[in-house]
C-alpha cells in the first residue's frame, strides 16, 4: 500500500469500487454541500469534488473536500492546471494533505471559454500528465518540480482522467499509457454512453498491459431528461452519446424520462462490470446526488466493503 | 510576421479627438501583409477619419506617411521632418512600432490605430493563422513542426485533451485541434515515436514569463 487512502485499500483488496461526484456550491453556503454529500455518505467508497468544473467559479475543491472529510466521507480532490501555476498547485497539494486529504485527481480542466469568467487568463503552466508526475515525485521521492527536497511529503493516491471517446481515437490508449507511466494509480473515465467504443478502449488497454498497472473506473452519468441528453451530446466537450440512446430517452413521455435515464445508467453499470479490467465505476449524477443510493441499490452495489 | 487588425473608428476617434493635427503613419512590413496597416490602409484610415470628423463639423489637420519598417530606427527617422508639424501621431504599426515611435519621438503622443494580435502566417489570401507565441525555446522539432504551445488551446505538451473531436478543438469548431495536427503530421512522417516520451514541465523562464526579453549581440553593434 502506497498511501492511507481508503480508495486504494478498496481497490487493492479487489473490490469493485464505487466513487461518486459532488459539485460544490457557487458560493460559501456549506449547507448546500452538506445536503448533497449526505446522499453519498456511506454509499460510496470515495467522493470526488470538482474543481471549478466547466470553468464556473465554485467553492474550492480542497475546502469542500475538507468539509466532506469532517462528515466522514473519503474525498478525492480534483485539481485542474487551468487556473493555477506550479507554485500554487504544489502548495495546494501540501495543504490538501495537511488537511487529511489522501486522493487527488489530476486534470487539465475544461477551457475557461466555457465558463462564467471568459476574460480570465488560462494558466496551463503544467498539463495533467505533468501534474500526475509531480504528485508522484512528491510521494515517492519527497521532491517538488526541479528536485528540491520537502519536509513531509504528501502521500497521495493519484488519479487521472481519460476520455475513451475523444479523438484522435488511436491515441487514447497511448495517452492512458503515458498517464500510467507518469504515476497514475487510478483512472476515472469520461461518462460512458457508447459502450461499444468503451469496450474497444478497454480491449486496447488490456492488450497494452495497462489494466494490471492501473485501476480503471468507468464514468457513469444518469441522464435526467431528453433535453439534458441532447445538450450533453452537442454542447459538452468530449461527450459521445449514441443516437439510439438519445432516441430511447426522447421516446418516453417527459415525466418518465428521468426514470428511463436511471434505467440506462443501471444497464450501463451492469455492462461495464462485465468488461474485464474495469475496477469500478465513477458515478457522476450531476446535480442529482440524491439518486445515487437508488441507482446503486438497483445495480446491486449498495453494500460497500469494510476496509 | 505580426498580425493585427484595425481598431474601430469610434475607438480611434475617442483617442485622437483632443488633437487638432494628426500624422497617420503606416508600416509597410508585417501589417501591410495582413492588410491592416500598410500604404493602402493608411490612406483609407486617413480618409475615414476625415469623413468621421466632418460629420461632427470638425476639421483637424490629417496628414499621412508610411514607413518601410516602423520598428527600426533608421526608417523611423524618415518622418522626422513631419512630426513637429503635428500634435500627435496615429500609428498603424504593430505594438512594437507604436512603442518604437514613442521612444524616438519623446514629446509627441503616439496613438495606436491597430490591435496587435499575434505572430502568424498568411495561410491563404485573407486568412491569417497564429502559430507562434515566442516561447523562447522552440520545440517544433519534437512536434512535427506544429506548435503545441500555440496551436493547442491549453498548451498541452503530452498529447490531446479529452475535448478533441473530429479534428476540432473543444474551444470552438473554428479552431483546429493542434494535437490532431501534430499526430497526423508525425504519423505521415513515420515519427510518431517522438510522442511516446514524457515531456517534463516547460521552462517558461525564456518566455515572457521571465520578464520582457532583450537580445544583445555585441557582434552586431555599430
Ligand atoms: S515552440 Fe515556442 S518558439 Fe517554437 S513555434 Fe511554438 S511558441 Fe514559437
Ligand atoms: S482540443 Fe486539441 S487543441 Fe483544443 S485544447 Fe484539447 S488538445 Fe488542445
Amino acid at each position: 500500500m502506497n498511501t492511507e487512502s481508503r480508495l486504494e485499500k478498496v481497490l487493492a483488496a479487489g473490490h469493485f469500487a464505487v466513487t461518486a461526484e459532488c459539485g460544490p456550491p457557487k458560493g460559501s453556503d456549506v449547507s448546500v454541500l452538506e445536503r448533497k454529500a449526505a446522499h453519498l455518505l456511506g454509499r460510496v467508497d470515495a467522493v470526488n469534488v470538482t474543481d471549478n468544473q466547466t470553468a464556473i467559479v465554485r467553492m474550492s475543491s480542497i475546502a469542500a473536500c475538507s468539509i466532506l472529510k469532517g462528515m466522514g466521507i473519503e474525498p478525492v480532490v480534483q485539481m485542474v492546471t487551468r487556473d493555477r501555476n506550479r507554485i500554487a498547485l504544489q502548495s495546494d497539494l501540501f495543504g490538501a494533505y495537511a488537511l487529511g486529504l489522501r486522493n487527488v485527481l489530476c486534470l487539465t480542466g475544461d477551457h475557461h471559454s466555457f465558463g462564467n469568467q471568459k476574460a480570465a487568463i488560462g494558466v496551463f503552466d503544467l498539463d495533467s500528465i505533468q501534474l500526475v508526475r509531480t504528485v508522484r515525485d512528491m510521494r515517492d521521492h519527497g521532491t517538488i518540480i526541479d528536485g528540491e527536497a520537502i519536509q513531509g511529503a504528501p502521500r497521495m493516491f493519484i488519479g487521472a482522467a481519460e476520455n475513451p471517446f475523444a479523438d484522435p481515437i488511436a491515441w487514447r490508449v497511448t495517452r492512458l499509457a503515458k498517464k500510467v507511466a507518469a504515476g497514475a494509480d487510478f483512472i476515472q473515465t469520461q461518462c460512458v454512453f457508447n459502450i461499444n467504443r468503451f469496450e474497444e478502449f478497454m480491449l486496447q488497454a488490456r492488450n497494452a498491459g495497462l489494466t494490471d498497472k492501473v485501476s480503471i473506473l468507468a464514468g457513469v452519468t444518469p441522464l435526467k431528461s431528453a433535453g439534458m441528453a441532447r445538450y450533453m451530446a452537442t454542447k459538452v466537450a468530449g461527450m459521445d452519446i449514441p443516437e439510439e440512446l438519445l432516441k430511447r430517452i426522447a421516446g418516453v413521455p417527459k415525466e418518465k424520462q428521468a426514470e428511463e435515464g436511471i434505467k440506462i445508467a443501471v444497464e450501463t453499470i451492469q455492462r461495464v462490470r462485465e468488461i474485464s479490467g474495469v475496477a469500478g465505476i465513477h458515478l457522476m449524477a450531476i446535480e442529482w446526488e440524491e439518486k445515487v443510493p437508488e441507482i446503486l441499490e438497483v445495480a446491486g452495489l449498495a453494500q460497500r466493503p469494510q476496509v | 510576421m505580426i498580425v493585427a487588425e484595425r481598431k474601430s473608428i469610434a475607438e480611434i476617434r475617442n483617442l485622437v479627438d483632443r488633437y487638432t493635427s494628426i500624422l497617420v503613419v503606416g508600416c509597410d512590413s508585417c501589417v501591410a501583409e495582413c492588410a491592416a496597416g500598410g500604404h493602402r490602409e493608411t490612406q483609407l484610415l486617413a480618409a475615414a477619419l476625415k469623413l468621421s470628423f466632418q460629420k461632427d463639423r470638425k476639421s483637424p489637420v490629417i496628414s499621412e506617411a508610411c514607413l518601410d519598417r516602423q520598428c527600426v530606427d533608421d526608417f523611423i527617422e524618415g518622418i522626422a521632418h513631419q512630426v513637429p508639424e503635428h500634435e500627435a501621431i496615429l500609428s498603424l504599426g504593430c505594438g512594437a512600432g507604436v512603442q518604437a515611435l514613442a521612444r524616438v519621438y519623446t514629446t509627441t503622443p503616439i496613438i495606436p490605430a491597430l490591435d496587435t494580435l499575434f505572430i502568424g502566417e498568411t495561410e491563404m489570401r485573407g486568412v491569417w493563422q497564429e502559430n507562434c507565441l515566442g516561447c523562447g525555446q522552440c520545440k517544433l522539432g519534437y512536434f512535427g513542426a506544429v506548435c503545441p504551445v500555440t496551436r493547442c488551446s491549453k498548451k498541452l505538451m503530452n498529447g490531446p485533451c479529452g475535448g478533441s473531436k473530429d479534428g476540432r478543438c473543444e474551444v470552438s469548431p473554428e479552431i483546429r485541434c493542434g494535437w490532431q495536427m501534430i499526430i497526423e503530421r508525425l504519423t505521415a512522417l513515420g515519427e510518431l515515436d517522438r510522442l511516446a516520451e514524457y515531456v517534463p514541465p516547460v521552462d517558461w523562464s525564456r518566455s515572457h514569463s521571465g520578464g520582457p526579453r532583450r537580445v544583445v549581440r555585441e557582434d552586431q553593434k555599430p
